[in-house]
């Protein structure tokens, strides 16, 4: 009887070590990052261009390309994935397509970033002939953002409950109007967090855009689709590997990380809080 | 309220640059050479403070890269550290390509070992034993027990393919050398390791490693226009045919003499 | 009027998937176009089980056995760092802290778990690495063990995550019937709950292992880059995603170097895809349950 009362005394904290760990491993990783990084961060560093080879001013460049790629790619992802959701959810015939197309989906989910690169490469900037630009790296991480999508939107529509659609049926509306009328707007804070999450992901991807989009300096902002641009995670890359000058680049690249993380986080915390009160708010 | 315009006016900068249609005019791309980057970079700030109309993109990844580029047609001048190989000029003139070369400065692929390495001279071909693996010890070329740390470029690099046929004659780089991806990694590298050697391009070289001469001689302005350093080299923009338009002005303010003056605020040898 | 309406609405949602379908097939078969013709120079087995690769040279070899040994070691290494951290912090979240703790500590884990990996390749370079360096006299930092802590830590969110669902799932009468059996509260989560809870943590554990597969900027920053079989886990290695990144711009398209760097992708591809489906086994069983 006492052993065992040793083995769950043991088991409790060991349970509470490995979480202790993890918390501060990572709150080592946060603390890190934000007190290097915050340094540098000023308004001049948000919003004026790298000056003296990238030794002082600030990423407003960068800033301003990982908004437009990721406004452009999300806003071809939206359309898109919440149509191909619908389809596969409500209209999806035969059966055996279905599970095609669901096992390509969940496939390229999973599929490693960089491979996207490798193909944003090969057809939009070269087979395409569209250069590296703004819009061959927002298609190349819209195709990235797809299949994560139409998961969330699969998601989205599943949980809006049958008796919706047979009540809308039932009071004489047709397909269409149920789904347009009733389960979409159901659906649409889940679809929204979806969007969230997709935000999130596109702002951070470095690998699909090394190829595609990004260069290392450019003093303009991003005035047009063809336009090289600089980015976010590129930017932190691109210091820590090609920069000339470490002493002065590597609080830079931290101050970019900072930046990037606020995004990131800003954007992903919202999609929490959005869930949170649908589901404190969901009666059904 | 102040803080507020402050805020909003850049955003809205951003929101306002920004046009579907726009074909954007005299922007010139650079691709290429981690070599060339500094120079690149701290020319195209000038020119594009004399030019303001003018946008320059500049791009690193190796001279392989550049070269890749411009074989793609994806680049207007491509960077490189080494002279584009026979090959490669004609796989470029395959695809309707037609390069033409800008030298635009001077360098020495410069040899560096840690501060603390009491080595001071180097013969090219005990560099090409320790980067083949036939020397593996320090204490071989008469220095302290410690294993050599071989650092090296990665294949896309030009001051790797330069380095490889001035030293290793076509033979290949041993597999545990570390393949770095820029003139920086290396430095860093090199800095912090006490039995490493690398080498970099001269721009690159600071008081964090110890550079050593090779064959006797260490390389200076002199030792390379003369030649006589051994591993010295040019560093050339490429263009697909004569270059016109901004591209040409952009080309000859770097060989100009205020575009040489940045050359070697950079730390490199300037052509004039 | 009506039936015109609906008919158009299935045609734009039908257009539209076959669009997106087109799209996600055409990657798949673009992959294969650029890589398979690589195999008519190289043997599959001279591919996978070659040691050398010097794409460049004048006598090319492709040989990418160093990159799956990089690959196999940077993965194993992540996930015997982040197997016990996820799974005890998932364990932790779910059966021992108080339900207050709960619900700060879940959305947290949620929210690292979309930490761009280039931060963390940032960090590991950094920080991590001169650090590893420093404490044990090594030639690098930039080594198999560092760029395992990196991605091990980056998988942690992930793990915990979903594990914790899976632990939450579990039906609250067949731990409450454990404990009113006299069990331990330990004896209840690891003879009870984790049994339970098995598809689930097994199918997080594989979510996982995909993501350190896959994962590109962290292990081109701090993996370190020798194309060598590692004797030792403070050796450095290349991966084959790092492979990838470092020497993609660097290809003329339809050479024999670039063939090659698509035919890693297909490796990958198969690697990242045998993966899923046995993760999608487990899962879907679970959601018969």
């Amino acid at each position: 009887m006492k052993n065992r009362k040793v083995l769950n005394f043991c088991g409790n904290g060991f349970l509470s070590l490995l979480a202790g760990i993890t918390i501060l491993a990572i709150s080592i990783f946060l603390v890190r990052i934000f007190s290097l990084g915050s340094k540098v961060l000023s308004r001049e560093f948000l919003f004026t261009a790298p000056r003296n080879c990238m030794q002082e001013g600030g990423i407003f460049p960068a800033l301003a390309g990982t908004f437009w790629l990721t406004v452009i790619s999300i806003s071809i992802v939206i359309p898109l994935g919440i149509l191909t959701a619908i389809f596969l959810t409500n209209y999806g015939k035969p059966k055996w397509l279905l599970n095609v197309v669901q096992i390509a989906i969940d496939t390229l989910a999973g599929t490693p970033s960089i491979i996207f690169g490798l193909f944003g490469m090969a057809v939009f900037v070269n087979l395409l002939a569209m250069n590296v630009s703004l819009i061959s790296g927002a298609l190349t991480l819209a195709i990235l953002a797809l299949p994560l999508f139409i998961n969330s939107c699969i998601e989205a529509i599943k949980s809006v409950p049958f008796d919706f659609y047979e009540a809308s049926l039932a009071l004489g509306a047709t397909k269409r109007q149920t789904i347009t009328k009733i389960v979409l707007p159901t659906a649409l804070p889940n679809i929204l967090t979806g969007i969230i999450v997709c935000i999130g992901r596109v702002a951070g991807e470095t690998a699909p855009i090394m190829f595609t989009a990004a260069t290392f300096y450019t003093r303009h902002l991003p005035e047009g689709l063809k336009d090289e641009v600089m980015a976010l995670p590129y930017h932190i890359y691109a210091l820590m590997t090609e920069g000339t000058h470490p002493e002065t680049q590597v609080p830079i690249a931290y101050g970019t990380a900072v930046v990037l993380l606020l995004l990131v986080l800003g954007v992903s915390a919202a999609a929490v809080v959005i869930r949170s009160s649908i589901r404190r708010k969901r009666k059904w | 309220m102040t803080t507020k315009i402050h805020f909003v006016t850049p955003l809205l900068m951003m929101l306002f640059a920004f046009n579907l249609n726009a074909v954007t005019k005299n922007q010139i791309t650079c691709t290429g050479s981690t070599t060339v980057l500094p120079i690149a970079q701290a020319t195209a700030e000038a020119f594009m403070n004399s030019h303001p109309d003018i946008n320059i993109s500049i791009r690193g990844g190796g001279s392989g890269v550049g070269v890749a580029a411009l074989q793609n047609g994806t680049t207007d001048i491509c960077n490189s550290s080494r002279p584009l190989k026979s090959k490669e000029i004609s796989a470029a003139k395959a695809k309707g390509i037609n390069p033409v070369a800008y030298t635009i400065a001077n360098d020495a692929i410069s040899i560096i070992v840690h501060q603390g390495n009491p080595l001071k001279d180097i013969s090219i071909q005990q560099i090409k034993d320790i980067y083949t693996g036939k020397i593996k010890n320090w204490k071989v070329l008469g220095g302290p027990n410690l294993p050599i740390v071989v650092i090296s470029r990665d294949v896309s690099s030009g001051t790797y393919e330069v380095f490889n046929e001035k030293v290793l004659a076509g033979a290949k780089v041993e597999g545990s050398a570390q393949l770095l991806a820029s003139n920086n990694a290396v430095l860093s590298a090199v800095s912090n390791t006490p039995g490493a050697i690398g080498y970099v391009g001269l721009g690159y070289v600071n008081e964090s490693v110890k550079l050593i001469s090779v064959n006797k001689i260490i390389p200076s302005e002199t030792t390379v226009k003369n030649g006589s350093y051994m591993l010295s080299r040019k560093l050339y923009m490429y263009t697909n045919g004569k270059a016109k338009g901004e591209v040409a002005n952009y080309l000859g303010f770097i060989q100009s003499e205020r575009g040489q003056q940045i050359v070697q605020e950079q730390g490199f040898i300037n052509i004039r | 009027m009506h039936k015109y309406k609906e008919k158009a609405f299935t045609a734009i949602t039908y257009t539209a998937s076959l669009f997106t379908i087109m799209v996600l097939f055409a990657l798949i078969y673009g992959l294969f176009r650029e890589g398979l013709p690589l195999f008519n120079k190289v043997s599959l087995t001279e591919f996978i089980f070659g040691i050398g690769w010097y794409p460049t040279n004048a006598e090319p070899e492709f040989g990418a056995w160093t990159f799956i040994i990089g690959s196999f070691c940077v993965t194993i290494g992540a996930l015997i760092i982040g197997i016990p951290l996820g799974l005890g912090s998932a364990i932790f979240i779910s059966e021992i802290a108080g339900n207050r703790l709960k619900e700060i500590v879940k959305p947290v884990i949620e929210l690292l778990a979309g930490i761009p990996s280039v931060v963390y390749g940032l960090f590991g370079m950094s920080t991590i690495a001169p650090l590893i360096r420093n404490w044990l006299n090594l030639d690098t930092g930039l080594n198999i063990f560092t760029a395992s802590v990196i991605l091990g830590l980056m998988i942690v969110p992930i793990i915990a995550s979903m594990s914790e669902d899976a632990l939450t799932n579990v039906p609250k009468s067949i731990r409450e019937a454990a404990l009113a059996l006299g069990s331990t509260k330990m004896e209840c989560i690891f003879r009870v709950i984790i049994p339970a809870a098995q598809r689930g943590i097994i199918g997080s554990i594989l979510l996982g292992l995909g993501r350190a597969i896959g994962e590109t900027m962290v292990v081109l920053m701090v993996a370190g880059g020798s194309a060598q079989i590692p004797k030792s886990i403070f050796d450095s290695v290349r991966p084959l995603t790092s492979t990838i990144a470092a020497e993609m711009g660097e290809t003329v398209i339809g050479g024999l170097h670039y063939q090659s760097l698509y035919a890693l992708a297909i490796l990958l591809f198969v690697l990242t895809f045998a993966i899923n489906l046995i993760t999608e086994f487990f899962i879907a069983k679970r959601d018969k349950k």
